[in-house]
């Protein structure tokens, strides 16, 4: 990933802050300049929105090979989730049986490692997703 | 004089049974089970370290008390499990609640009483008026050898309190009682600690807390019988109930605030995740006191008045979160660890 790109993205990764358009108000995650609707109109009219971290489980898959930076760590499940705002993250869903997991399943935001530069380098925290409990 | 606004919690959702780690390694199950007064313990997910936990802890305090995180003046982060040996893990938490950039920020390191060093900070802090809030937190994801006899206690969990001018009990008074005993430590660059044996009972634990405690109540004329509730460091569940009883304590008033038995030893977080059970439950006009103790080795005590503001105060039930668990065996526990290399 590297070092200066998550430092940037770091409002975004730890509290979802994404952009709302102050022109249509829809809200876009990750964060954007222009909204592709209003376009012209939009420009210097994007504020910061945090999202409120809960949402719905509108797909998902189980990886059992995984990529070698999550070696060791599968299987695990990546879902993309619809946000009650409106718009759609890709995130792993923890703390929860692989079996469990369904389309519609309720959940909400968490803190977690993501990633790490091996031994030496940089760990990369940001959310992940757990079944929400009412 | 300060005072808590507000606490949070976290516990690591995966359990693993002191049976099941016995039978690994031979031994009977129920005996050490037993013998230590512990169940089972928390084993933190294969993405869960000490940040992970202290962000979750730190967003519970933020969210009960409702207070603007950007008041937050200075953020300590207490544990001996830090992520990073250079890289603060409060930097990684005051950016998690958006508490930055105007606060002081940093890391503690006294085994198991680092999150209470950071209270006191706090306090002193608060007190000089140099803040409007400061938060403490003690958390821990605790590294032990395999086959290690700290392997059945060492376990993952954090608490984050939140202290100001008003809130939700009143800190009385502090002191803390130090000396240079190594009865427990662990040199730069290695994976686990290592400890003195049956060191660690009576000229450790035992005379810290012991004389912490005592120091704390003949200062602000209190005896035992008085409190509603005590908390003591659970290193297992044996040892907080014989210190309790050796300073006149009944078993009713420490069992609020013991954890142990139901998630191991916590290290940095324990005391501190103890008092935030008895907060859960207290009422107004409580009086609770609250002893904790780090290797190496020191006590710091505190003398916490419970007042009305906590029947308002949206509290946590740490409790309930607990109870939601799922056991894994041996196997995955080492697994979740990343034993496996
Ligand atoms: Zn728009």
């Amino acid at each position: 990933m590297g070092v200066p790109r998550y430092w940037r993205e770091i409002p975004s990764r730890y509290n979802l802050i994404g952009k709302k358009c102050g022109v249509c108000g829809k809200i876009y995650f990750p964060p954007r300049s222009i909204c592709p609707t209003c376009r012209r109109k939009s420009a210097g009219k994007m504020e910061d929105y945090k999202l409120d971290g809960k949402g719905t489980v509108e797909s998902f898959t189980i990886i059992r090979v995984p990529p070698p930076e999550f070696e060791g760590k599968s299987p695990y499940a990546i879902a993309l989730i619809k946000m009650d705002e409106g718009c759609y993250l890709t995130g792993q869903i923890v703390d929860c049986n692989l079996d469990d997991i369904h389309i519609g399943m309720r959940v909400e935001a968490c803190f977690r490692r993501i990633q790490e530069d091996g031994k030496r380098g940089a760990i990369y925290y940001g959310y992940k997703f757990r079944s929400l409990k009412s | 004089m300060a005072s808590i606004v507000g606490y949070g919690a976290y516990v690591p959702r995966y359990r693993i049974k002191v049976e099941e780690i016995a039978r690994i390694w031979g031994r009977d199950g129920k005996s050490v089970s037993s013998g230590l007064y512990v169940f089972e313990k928390s084993v933190p997910a294969i993405d869960e370290d000490t940040a992970t936990i202290s962000v979750e802890a730190a967003r519970n305090a933020v969210r009960s008390s409702k207070i603007d995180a950007k008041k937050i003046g200075a953020i300590y982060v207490g544990s001996e499990s830090h992520p990073y040996a250079v890289k603060p893990t409060a930097t990684i938490v005051a950016e998690a609640i958006e508490a930055t950039p105007e606060l002081t920020a940093a890391d503690y390191e006294f085994a198991c009483k680092a999150g209470t060093a950071g209270m006191q900070n706090c306090i002193a802090l608060v007190e000089s008026k140099r803040i409007t809030y400061g938060m403490a937190i003690g958390a821990d994801v605790a590294q032990a050898a395999p086959g290690d006899a700290l392997e059945y206690t060492a376990a993952a969990g954090g608490a984050a309190f939140i202290i100001g001018n008003e809130g939700i009990a009143e800190i009385n008074d502090t002191i803390s009682f130090t000396t240079d005993t190594p009865d427990f430590w662990r040199r730069e660059g290695e994976p686990y600690p290592g400890h003195g044996e049956r060191f660690t009972g009576a000229p450790a634990y035992f005379r810290h807390i012991v004389s912490a405690a005592k120091m704390l109540m003949e200062k602000v004329g209190m005896k035992a019988s008085d409190y509603d509730y005590a908390v003591f460091h659970q290193p297992n569940g044996k040892f907080p109930m014989r210190v309790a009883k050796m300073l006149g304590f009944e078993k009713k008033q420490i069992e609020e605030g013991l954890l142990c038995p139901i998630i191991g030893n916590t290290y940095s977080g324990s005391t501190m995740l103890g008092l935030a059970c008895v907060l859960d439950v207290a009422k107004p006009g409580d009086r609770i006191l609250a002893v904790s103790y780090g290797s190496g080795a020191g006590s710091d005590a505190f003398d916490i008045t419970v007042n009305d503001a906590i029947e308002d105060y949206e509290r946590q039930n740490i409790r309930k979160m607990i109870e939601n668990k799922e056991y894994v065996d041996y196997g995955t526990y080492m697994k979740l660890r990343g034993e496996f290399k």
